[in-house]
């Protein structure tokens, strides 16, 4: 089992390293770009969806993970949090969605009476789910607890072969998450319609994720001609140069040419879909940011913003201007990235 | 030493064979573009078959590029390298069933 940066006592375990080394291998700022575009200031123009990051800890230690997580972690969102997530939830009603992550929110110990409170206050919940954690023991009745629930799942498969999945999230992962994938669809999911089943792949090195529709298409064709496995759609996400991922980039000597290949594939198209546009993310103490990847970097909401969400209203983060850095240049290259896949 | 024939750098250049006889480069261009669009096969199944005549045309600036297009086309290394099989099974077969050519002309010329 792998360690995380924060473990091994890394430089790169800081956020602020993170943001230095991004700056010497990018050769433009992400501002910049889009003043030249005339797309500055980056304006959120509504909340749809609060995103919780409800901890570090995870049963893996993927070599890419943005989050840094794993078993070696600590970090966990509080009862308290949890309460204060809700409240906010009952002063705002215009947020739809409730996007559950982490690590492996699942083994935050409130997970399930927080899910059960969202649905109750009537909210549509995602859970971003990195598959293996339903194999383990204590985890094993998950299906069916998701699916009484009606809780989306989005979860992680890098392809649906072996090669791939295994050099990225670790040995053995791929047949456990085939045989995760197999009791989500016995429990219904993808076959009923209240239960999307949505899977999630990100390139397994330093480079781009293919186009979409095109893979969703092909995944769906082998992933039932091999397995019998349903899912209702195929996200791609672009790996973002942070935490592990930004890691195994610069040792491999890959950073500045994937930099490059994330500004030459700059879409101005895709910035009016960057998810931090229409979500808020909350860390695992509380605190507010931009997005999950803004959390990771300790990049707080703008000036004059709540920092907390106990002070979160309606209509203060609205309107307002996003934080960015080098790192934005991962959600506008190509066809776009964001937690739902391609943008454009 | 670093000086080669071979500058990785020309191949984020290519576009500038297009300031000599512009109108050609643009008919390449498109075409090309064209070429590997979806359509009875798909883009992923065209880059592969890219891969592969890379190999075969020994071009390290079309392995360059197809060796990451393969991948962001959704492709995986044992995939990919059974495509660079085909190529080589197909030059090594090429010379091969040459042989009946040499064997013709020997039965010719023997006794
Ligand atoms: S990528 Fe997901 S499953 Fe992998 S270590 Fe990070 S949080 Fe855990
Ligand atoms: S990294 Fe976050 S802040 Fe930057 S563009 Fe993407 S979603 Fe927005």
């Amino acid at each position: 089992m792998g360690r995380s940066l924060q473990t091994l006592g890394s430089p790169l375990a800081q956020p602020r390293r993170q943001l230095e080394l991004l700056d010497e291998h990018t050769d433009a700022s992400f501002q910049e770009r889009l003043e030249v575009e005339r797309l500055w200031p980056l304006n959120a123009d509504t909340v749809d969806v609060l995103q919780l990051n409800v901890g570090r800890v995870c049963n893996q230690t993927c070599r890419h993970c943005h989050v840094d997580a794993g078993p070696d972690r600590r970090e966990q969102m509080s009862h308290e949090v949890f309460e204060d997530c809700l409240d906010a939830l009952e002063r705002i009603p215009s947020i739809a969605t409730v996007d559950i992550t982490g690590g492996a929110p699942e083994m935050n110990p409130s997970f399930r009476w927080f899910v059960e409170r969202c649905r109750s206050l009537g909210r549509h919940v995602m859970d971003r789910c990195n598959l293996t954690i339903i194999e383990t023991k204590t985890h094993a009745d998950l299906p069916e607890f998701l699916a009484g629930h009606q809780v989306e799942v989005v979860a992680s498969l890098p392809h649906y072969r072996p090669l791939a999945t295994d050099a990225q999230r670790g040995d053995g992962v791929f047949d456990k998450s085939l045989a995760a994938l197999k009791k989500l669809n016995a429990v219904g999911y993808a076959d009923d319609p209240a239960l999307r089943l949505s899977l999630v792949t990100n390139p397994a090195g330093a480079f781009l994720p293919g186009d979409q529709a095109a893979l969703e298409k092909e995944w769906k064709r082998e992933l039932l001609r091999r397995y019998g496995i349903r899912f209702n759609s195929l996200f791609t996400i672009t790996n973002m140069p942070i935490a592990r991922f930004l890691d195994w980039l610069h040792d491999s000597d890959n950073l500045s040419d994937y930099m490059a290949r994330l500004l030459g594939a700059f879409n101005p198209g895709a910035v009016s879909g960057v998810m931090c546009r229409s979500m808020l993310s909350v860390g695992y103490d509380g605190r507010l940011y931009d997005c999950d990847f803004n959390q990771m970097l300790e990049l707080e909401l703008s000036e004059g913003m709540p920092r907390h969400i106990r002070d979160l209203d309606a209509d203060s983060v609205k309107q307002r201007a996003v934080r960015v850095h080098q790192h934005c240049f991962g959600c506008t290259a190509g066809l776009g990235s964001s937690c739902g896949g391609a943008t454009v | 030493m670093s000086e080669t024939y071979y500058k990785r750098d020309d191949l984020n250049r290519f576009p500038e064979i297009g300031k000599n006889a512009p109108d050609l480069a643009a008919k390449f261009f498109d075409w090309y573009g064209a070429v590997f669009q979806d359509g009875a096969l798909s883009a992923r199944e065209k880059s592969l078959i890219a891969l592969a005549v890379a190999h075969a045309v020994q071009c390290p600036y079309c392995i360059d590029a197809y060796s990451r297009d393969a991948l962001e086309k959704g492709s995986d290394a044992d995939q990919m390298t059974e495509a660079v099989h085909v190529a080589a099974a197909i030059r090594g077969g090429a010379s091969l069933v040459h042989g009946m050519q040499m064997r013709g002309h020997v039965e010719k010329l023997s006794m």
